[in-house]
């Protein structure tokens, strides 16, 4: 008896449906979770007030100030990104674009954020 | 002076629980030494000592068996009321919840991997439920839920067919099982 025959002998018929089943759940999981919702607005928050709530259809560039100087805020083509930043470790800025709902970049340093929302508030599979 | 000794009797049953949870113990442990890529992604290598106690015992015991697993595992590791535990316990809660309904699938077509498999979603499932509620009330963890349901779906499978062969397997002769050729079947 091989392996492969023990499997076999072993997996019922009902046992291929729900491995299936299961599969086929975890896929479309996958693509409802991972395919992002397209984001249409920017927060922009400084020392975590909001400081400036923009729409993404315009191309601008924003200077936020920080307690460690100005970071600078690109917006464009439907993306944001942080340009500029006076942090030491730059993560915000690496972080590069920002496209989905959801997507948020944060200068700690320099208290500030920019986060990308959607048109409507997104629910996650845990509400039952 | 007369010593005052508390006298537990313990039945049978109860002692076939302790074995097995023992049993499902060592698999704990040694599955925690296996390195992880994401905490919480664990092979669940104890889970196939419930499906096969399940199977042969009935659902109490399973039940017994899981949750002796669980908080003797959590004192163990040092981590008892600790986040840590809470989220085994809900995930052997909810996979326990799950078993008790799919025990009642028809056991010709049904088997135990089609157990394992629902039990394992049942787990991740819990877990994120406490995550979201009490640890992490934010939705950005809906972002891991593809990773966990896939682990769960992989190892739910691998150790539905594991506990399914010693289903096959009756229990005296699985110790035989390493004297060549004296068990085809």
């Amino acid at each position: 008896m091989n392996s492969y025959e023990a499997v076999r002998s072993s997996v019922k018929a009902g046992d291929w449906l729900t491995l299936l089943l299961g599969i086929l759940c975890v896929v479309l999981i996958t693509l409802k979770l991972w395919n992002g919702e397209q984001a249409d607005r920017a927060i922009i928050r400084s020392a975590g007030k909001i400081f400036k709530e923009v729409p993404l259809s315009r191309d601008i560039q924003i200077e936020v100030p920080g307690p460690l100087g100005i970071s600078i805020i690109n917006i464009e083509k439907g993306r944001a990104r942080i340009t500029s930043d006076p942090s030491p470790r730059q993560y915000c800025v690496r972080q590069g674009w920002l496209q989905q709902a959801g997507e948020i970049a944060i200068c700690l340093p320099n208290q500030v954020s920019v986060e990308l929302t959607g048109s409507q508030k997104k629910y996650d599979s845990l509400n039952y | 002076m007369t010593a005052s000794t508390i006298k537990l009797t313990a039945t049978t049953e109860d002692h076939h629980v302790a074995k097995m949870a023992a049993v499902a113990l060592g698999l704990t442990v040694l599955e925690n030494a296996i390195p992880s890529p994401l905490p919480g992604v664990k092979p669940g290598l104890a889970n196939i000592v419930t499906l096969i106690v399940l199977q042969r015992y009935g659902w109490r015991m399973a039940a017994w068996v899981s949750l002796l697993r669980v908080i003797a595992g959590s004192l163990l590791f040092g981590n008892f009321l600790a986040p840590g535990f809470f989220l085994s316990l809900s995930g052997a809660v909810f996979s326990l919840a799950a078993l008790a309904i799919s025990m009642h699938l028809p056991q010709r077509w049904f088997g135990a991997v089609t157990h394992s498999i629902l039990a394992a979603f049942a787990h991740i499932a819990g877990q994120m439920m406490v995550v979201y509620l009490w640890l992490i009330p934010h939705s950005g963890i809906a972002y891991l839920i593809p990773i966990f349901a896939t682990a769960a779906l992989v190892f739910g499978t691998v150790n539905g067919i594991i506990a399914a062969k010693f289903i096959a397997t009756p229990p005296n002769t699985s110790s035989t099982k390493n004297t060549k050729g004296t068990n085809d079947t």
